[in-house]
């Protein structure tokens, strides 16, 4: 069916390509552009671990066509560390505090809460606790998850 | 890619939308946010022919005020709406309802108007535009018609909108300033869909109820209007209205059902309580003896 020529930005780097309608963006970062980073799994918008950052905003990026990105410019956990290495706070918070194990529902995680806690922003633990139900994790039972949470609040406080 | 094939076209003006919609005679589906499209094009339980993307026309988004009332473009994102100062002055009850609607990643493409013209029978944004009485506005490319919230909704998904019409405003009639609202929904954990709620408002003058308007969510088929319990607090004083008795009128409007979340018998015995409990805190009245 419709083939569709796009544009977008991701991380800071220009890509193109040319994706059938039906392609999610989630599937079009992974599979063409290799940002394998971004994980899909229930890809009907349950589990959270696709999110990215779609112009600013979180998003599901399996409940987006790829032609809906065009001209965008997407975050993907790829892009939150810096060129050293050195972690994102929210990585950072992440590892100290054991918020993760099999790291699969980690990504989307780490995106809503780097967009949570933006420049400018200062979320309050509990709105920050209350994002986290758009995501799933079967290891974690999520005290790590809080543990990380609650140094972000400090330190951003 | 898991959907079927499909066409698309992301128009960037409404009449661009309707003519499209008319020529794919039926077999087209509309993609506002895709919060709920996108997982049943995932699923294959929606196999449309063609998607028309309506993200790209300005002229169906944001907040404006209109005479006697608030009108909302469909394709104002829910994360907008529930940050604009417009509706938290003059719809303050839809803002409080749209903190439950999906999650903090969902509200950022969510459209509230992809939520109202659904018509999930659970969802917060289809009754609370049927409690205020709210007007959805419809245009085809034979015209436009403007169809009471109250009368659009048919069934579960089903309302009375026709193949090649589109949702293009909902407008918001204005109630006095301090209205009381009335919100409280019992969902499993945040986000999730409600298992039972309720949304309204009220006006008082001079003490006595001067105007109601009440729904129900997650009661029945479609939203629920609770017209025995509006029409019972007409011109009530305040210390006349016995919450539990309009609790029970409002209940008896409703025809829950049974699901694996919980049964009918549930759905009502904690419809009352929440009623109650809502109306009595909202007006300040004391817990019966």
């Amino acid at each position: 069916m419709s083939d569709h020529r796009i544009e977008l930005t991701v991380n800071g780097r220009k890509h193109g390509g040319t994706v059938e309608a039906r392609t999610s963006l989630g599937e079009f970062l992974r599979e063409q552009l290799g940002y394998t980073g971004t994980h899909l799994a229930c890809e009907h918008g349950v589990c959270g671990a696709c999110t990215v950052s779609v112009d600013g905003a979180v998003a599901r990026s399996c409940l987006m066509l790829a032609v809906q990105a065009d001209g965008s410019e997407v975050t993907t956990v790829e892009g939150l560390a810096e060129a050293d290495g050195t972690l994102h706070p929210v990585q950072q918070a992440m590892r100290d505090n054991f918020g993760l194990q099999c790291g699969f529902c980690t990504p989307g995680i780490v995106i809503t809460l780097a967009s949570l806690t933006g420049e400018g922003k200062e979320p309050t633990e509990q709105e920050m606790i209350d994002a986290m139900s758009g995501h799933i994790c079967r290891c974690t039972g999520y005290q790590g998850i809080r543990r990380a949470i609650r140094q972000l609040t400090s330190e951003t406080a | 890619m898991k959907p079927a094939p499909f066409d698309y076209v992301a128009p960037t003006s409404i009449d661009e939308a309707l003519s499209a919609l008319a020529d794919a005679g039926g077999g087209a589906t509309i993609l506002a946010g895709g919060q709920t499209l996108m997982p049943l094009l995932n699923l294959r339980m929606s196999q449309p022919f063609i998607i028309i993307d309506i993200n790209r026309i300005a002229e169906l988004k944001g907040v404006t005020r209109a005479s006697g009332g608030t009108r909302v473009g469909p394709v104002t994102r829910q994360a907008d709406a529930l940050a604009d100062a417009t509706l938290a002055q003059h719809v303050p009850v839809m803002v409080e309802a749209l903190s439950h609607v999906g999650h903090y990643q969902t509200r950022n493409r969510g459209t509230v108007g992809g939520s109202v013209s659904l018509g999930e029978p659970a969802a917060e944004m289809p009754a609370t535009a049927v409690a205020l009485g709210a007007t959805i506005e419809i245009r085809s490319s034979k015209g436009t018609r403007q169809v009471p919230a109250d009368e659009f909704y048919l069934g579960p998904y089903m309302t009375v909108l026709e193949p090649d019409e589109l949702v293009t405003g909902i407008i918001y009639p204005d109630w006095a300033d301090g209205h009381v609202t009335l919100f409280r929904e019992v969902a499993q954990r945040p986000g999730d869909f409600a298992l039972v709620g309720m949304v309204g408002a009220l006006e008082l003058s001079g003490g006595t109820v001067s105007r109601s308007g009440i729904a129900w969510l997650g009661m029945g088929p479609t939203p629920i209007k609770a017209r025995q319990a509006e029409a019972a607090l007409l011109g009530k004083s305040l210390d006349a209205i016995d919450p539990l008795a309009i609790a029970e009128l409002a209940v008896a409007d409703t025809a829950p059902f049974d699901d694996h979340h919980a049964s009918s018998e549930y759905r009502r015995t904690v419809g009352r309580r929440i009623f109650t409990r809502t109306l009595r805190e909202a007006l300040g009245l004391k817990e019966a003896a």
